[in-house]
């Protein structure tokens, strides 16, 4: 079969479970050139070339363009005004520098060292508060029981969103979520249900900014809705995109950490073993994870100028995906990459992406992911699958299981 | 390898040190012994000029991490003093000898010191050069006493960090360079000028054009005053002399290898060369004191004082010596390096020098935030960055790669309008 | 960050290759009385910590998307 379909396979929800054998067919052509224009990055070399080259852009998001109503008032004035907010205030993840680094360098001054590092015995709390309202099942959803809430809890008390919101804005951050996958980009209906949840979800956020302006906090939200005076500060629009941002991120990424991790651990028994013995194996064994089973897959980018990378001409106006998955697996990179090895030395992996995008919030799906492995692994009493592969959710980017059946003898 | 002669290191040095732990992980597993002339086990640098001279760390807690279990026979405070390579001895300071099946030479530099002649007479105290953990013990000592006024003499990096600490510290100091702006050598004076700037809003006395000529002492036989050779003087009590390093090759005087203070020379594997021009058996080189043709610079020899050349290079050099006579393989390395001050890091890669184009292909000299790139008969052969290493590692591809200058246009966060000539001084004569 | 410090125990060495460090400040997360960025990209570090923070030195060298960080417990001479 020729390379140029192979990432269409990629997406195709058949190959959620298991895509890695067609990365393995992508690395080979380590900039391969896809049906629709588009040009897939698969191997380690290639993307640490071009996640450092200023070429690329990540301002690729299609313009917003809400579909027709019928109402002539909405469709003339207010969607292309609509519209044109949500252009010119994406979030820093599809922004460019200096704009991106203005605004990232805004979020980072609320992302403080101690901040993060005061979720700590919170975490601890939710999670064993998590494990044992599972006391007396022997069966359980890892997914809905357990890696679903954590993040989505710390999440919101980091930023100061009220837990009881949840139910609403967790079908908004499933859409937003999904409107970053490259299959549904182009699709009129989920088009619409993005924009949809996307005016849903500013509302929502503008009543809590103007909320956390009349009673500040100790969250991330009232330290950017109310900036020191003469520190940098960012207006309303972006502020709206920059506290969406989080929150979806928040709901979408570590679950799928989490998840893969304890899914890891069950197929590696021994490995999990070890981390039962030694806790402090955790920081190892999570890198690894992020390069064996990253949360996110792969991103997209755009080329500003035509780019010489691996033999290949990626031509200006292109897209260009980087497979950090797969670069994740490029044995010329990593020795017995297929491999699940806590041990590797030097294992520069593109979990948390990399360049200036790296992840904002590694230092905090580290500390939830490590808390809650430990605390998994020490009170789950033989835990097994139910079902492997599990059920995937519908996302080839944001790639995790949908559910995770673990059997158990008990709680400890 | 014979098993009792073994391997000795002359150096400890972070190339000797990383040098000795790549032998033991090529699985060398014989004798292996480092000399060093300071008592100290191997330590690292870059903190001196910096962190040590503010006081922040002591100047004896930058001692280097053994990555590997060495199981090693120290000799330190022990000056290599000769080398009898028919008989395959070092000679030490103390008299004694060490016999070598192969060696590898990380002697490394020291700081070039005030010329002293019958005509000069004594330095006076109070006079510092930077280089050695005991340097920069004695140089934080004599800050720390509050000096009146510090000469920096030299505004390479170490005379440009050391003045940064010095306003950190809030005492006066004076730069004196003969150049137009400081780093002139190694980035040029357009991109030297960001530092100038940066020493104005510092508040630091920066003198171009400067010829410093002979110290003055006071009563005490300290110093009081710097002469300079255009007739005005400059009243310190604090001397800093940052002119650069001389390789520390004059132990080899009679060995009957190349070597002279500006380096051993060695070929592409690193593999030490005699009088003529042939490698010496079983004698390598690595780190600052090696001077060896670098394939990037085709036809140019050259000696580099970087970080990161003394790992890689002392890896290289400990792979070859494992390896047979007709697998030496050569090195190859784009020189990097780093330097923090003023508030901003600034990180090159590649070789500036005998550039004729510099152009700011991100930010601008203007916010001290940019990333420039050097080229040279149209091909790209360096880049620097000040606060925007960021996108440094794409350029250092394509400057490994020899591409056309300049490289990456059309990207993001760019507008060259600010190109032309570096403007480097002209080469020093030796 | 800690003033320059004696103790019983000896120190843990540290040291950070800069030419790799591209400031993601990982390090400073994980163990922030030893790692602390200063201006953009201008990586502080104590080369010696007390051998209590081991733990953290390990997980900041293991946060370290570039892995520019070495140490050793200082137990090997």
């Amino acid at each position: 079969m020729s390379h140029d379909t192979l990432f269409a396979e990629v997406t195709d929800p058949a190959n959620r479970a298991d895509p890695y054998p067609l990365y393995a067919r992508l690395r080979e052509t380590p900039v391969s050139r896809q049906g629709d224009g588009s040009y897939v990055v698969s191997t380690h070399a290639a993307i640490r070339g071009l996640i450092f080259d200023p070429r690329l852009s990540s301002e690729d998001l299609p313009p917003s363009q809400r579909p027709p109503t019928g109402n002539p008032f909405k469709d003339w004035i207010v969607n292309p005004i609509k519209n044109r907010v949500v252009n010119a205030h994406r979030p820093l993840i599809f922004r460019d520098p200096p704009d991106h680094d203005t605004l990232r360098a805004i979020v980072m001054e609320q992302f403080t060292i101690p901040r993060v590092r005061g979720v700590h015995r919170e975490v601890e709390g939710i999670v064993e508060d998590l494990i044992d309202k599972l006391q007396g099942r022997d069966e359980i959803c890892l997914v809905e029981d357990f890696s679903y809430p954590l993040p989505v809890m710390v999440i919101c008390r980091l930023l100061g969103v009220p837990e009881e919101d949840e139910e609403q804005f967790q079908k908004w951050a499933t859409v937003l979520a999904t409107a970053l996958e490259p299959d549904s980009r182009g699709d009129e209906e989920a088009r619409h249900a993005t924009a949809t949840a996307f005016d849903a979800i500013s509302d929502y956020m503008r009543g809590l900014i103007k909320e956390k302006r009349k009673n500040p906090a100790d969250d991330m939200l009232s330290g950017l809705a109310n900036p020191e005076p003469g520190k940098p500060a960012m207006g309303d629009f972006d502020l709206i995109a920059s506290a969406i941002l989080l929150l979806v991120a928040g709901h979408e990424t570590t679950v799928n950490l989490i998840t893969n991790g304890m899914l890891t651990l069950i197929r590696h028994p021994e490995e999990l073993d070890r981390l039962r013995r030694d806790p402090e194996r955790a920081p190892r064994l999570i890198e690894e994870l992020l390069r064996y089973e990253p949360p996110v897959h792969f991103r997209t980018r755009k080329a500003l100028g035509d780019i010489d990378i691996a033999g290949t001409t990626i031509p200006a106006g292109a897209p260009v995906i980087l497979l950090f998955a797969a670069g994740n697996r490029d044995p010329a990179r990593f020795a017995d990459p297929d491999r699940f090895d806590p041990d590797r030395e030097d294992n520069q992996h593109f979990g948390f992406g990399g360049g200036l995008h790296y992840c904002l919030g590694a230092p905090l799906a580290r500390i939830e992911t490590e808390i809650a492995l430990n605390a998994l692994v020490r009170r789950f009493v033989a835990p097994r699958l139910l079902q492997d592969p599990p059920p995937y959710r519908p996302g080839a980017s944001l790639r995790g299981p949908e559910k995770l059946g673990i059997g158990l003898e008990r709680i400890a | 390898m014979s098993a009792d002669r073994g391997v000795v290191v002359v150096g400890a040095s972070l190339a000797g040190l990383r040098g000795a732990e790549a032998l033991r992980r090529g699985g060398y597993a014989g004798p292996l012994t480092l000399v060093g002339d300071e008592p100290y086990q191997p330590y690292d640098r870059p903190p001196l000029s910096k962190h040590v001279l503010a006081g922040e760390l002591r100047p004896d807690a930058t001692a280097l991490p053994h990555l590997v279990d060495l199981d090693a026979t120290w000799r330190l405070g022990q000056p290599a003093v000769g080398l009898d390579r028919a008989a395959r001895m070092l000679r030490l300071a103390d008299g004694s000898a060490l016999p070598y099946e192969k060696l590898l030479i990380a002697t490394g530099a020291r700081a070039r010191s005030w010329p002293v002649t019958e005509k000069t007479g004594p330095l006076p105290s109070g006079i510092h050069t930077l280089r050695s953990r005991d340097d920069a013990a004695a140089l934080r000592a004599a800050l720390a006493a509050g000096p009146k006024r510090v000469l920096i003499v030299g505004a390479g990096l170490i005379g440009c960090e050391a003045a940064s600490c010095c306003r950190d510290l809030g005492l006066a100091v004076t730069l004196a360079d003969p150049n137009p702006t400081p780093l002139a050598r190694i980035l040029g004076s357009r991109i030297g000028g960001v530092i100038v700037s940066c020493l104005d809003t510092a508040g630091v006395d920066f003198r171009p054009g400067t010829h410093v000529d002979a110290f003055e002492a006071d009563a005490a036989g300290r110093v009081c005053r710097a002469r300079l050779k255009q007739g005005a003087a400059i009243e310190t009590d604090c001397v800093i002399v940052a002119l650069g390093a001389t390789r520390d090759t004059g132990w080899l005087a009679e060995a009957g290898l190349m070597a002279d203070e500006g380096g051993l020379t060695c070929d592409v594997a690193c593999r030490a060369l005699d009088a003529d021009g042939q490698p010496a058996p079983g004698i390598y080189a690595a780190g600052d004191v090696a001077r060896t043709p670098n394939p990037l610079h085709v036809g140019r020899l050259a000696a580099f004082e970087h970080w990161g050349n003394a790992v890689a290079q002392a890896g290289h050099a400990a792979r070859n010596m494992l390896a047979a006579e007709d697998d030496q393989q050569e090195y190859r390395h784009l020189p990097a390096f780093w330097s923090s001050q003023f508030g901003i890091n600034i990180k090159g890669v590649g070789l500036a020098d005998g550039a004729d184009t510099v152009a700011v292909m991100q930010g601008s000299r203007a916010s001290r935030r940019f990333l420039a790139v050097y080229g040279r008969e149209g091909r790209t052969i360096a880049a620097i960055s000040f606060d925007q290493a960021r996108w440094l590692p794409a350029y250092a591809e394509r400057i490994e790669a020899g591409v056309a200058f300049p490289p990456i246009l059309g990207a993001t966060d760019q507008s060259i309008k600010d190109f032309g000539v570096p403007d480097f001084p002209q080469p020093r004569s030796r | 960050m800690t003033e320059p410090h004696e103790t019983g125990a000896r120190p843990l060495r540290v040291v950070v290759d800069l030419n790799r460090c591209q400031g993601y400040a990982q390090c400073c997360y994980a163990a922030p009385e030893q790692f602390e960025m200063r201006g953009h990209e201008i990586l502080f570090y104590d080369p010696t910590p007390p051998s209590e923070k081991q733990a953290e030195i390990a997980r900041a060298a293991q946060a370290c998307p570039v892995r520019a960080i070495s140490f050793d417990t200082g137990a090997k001479a």
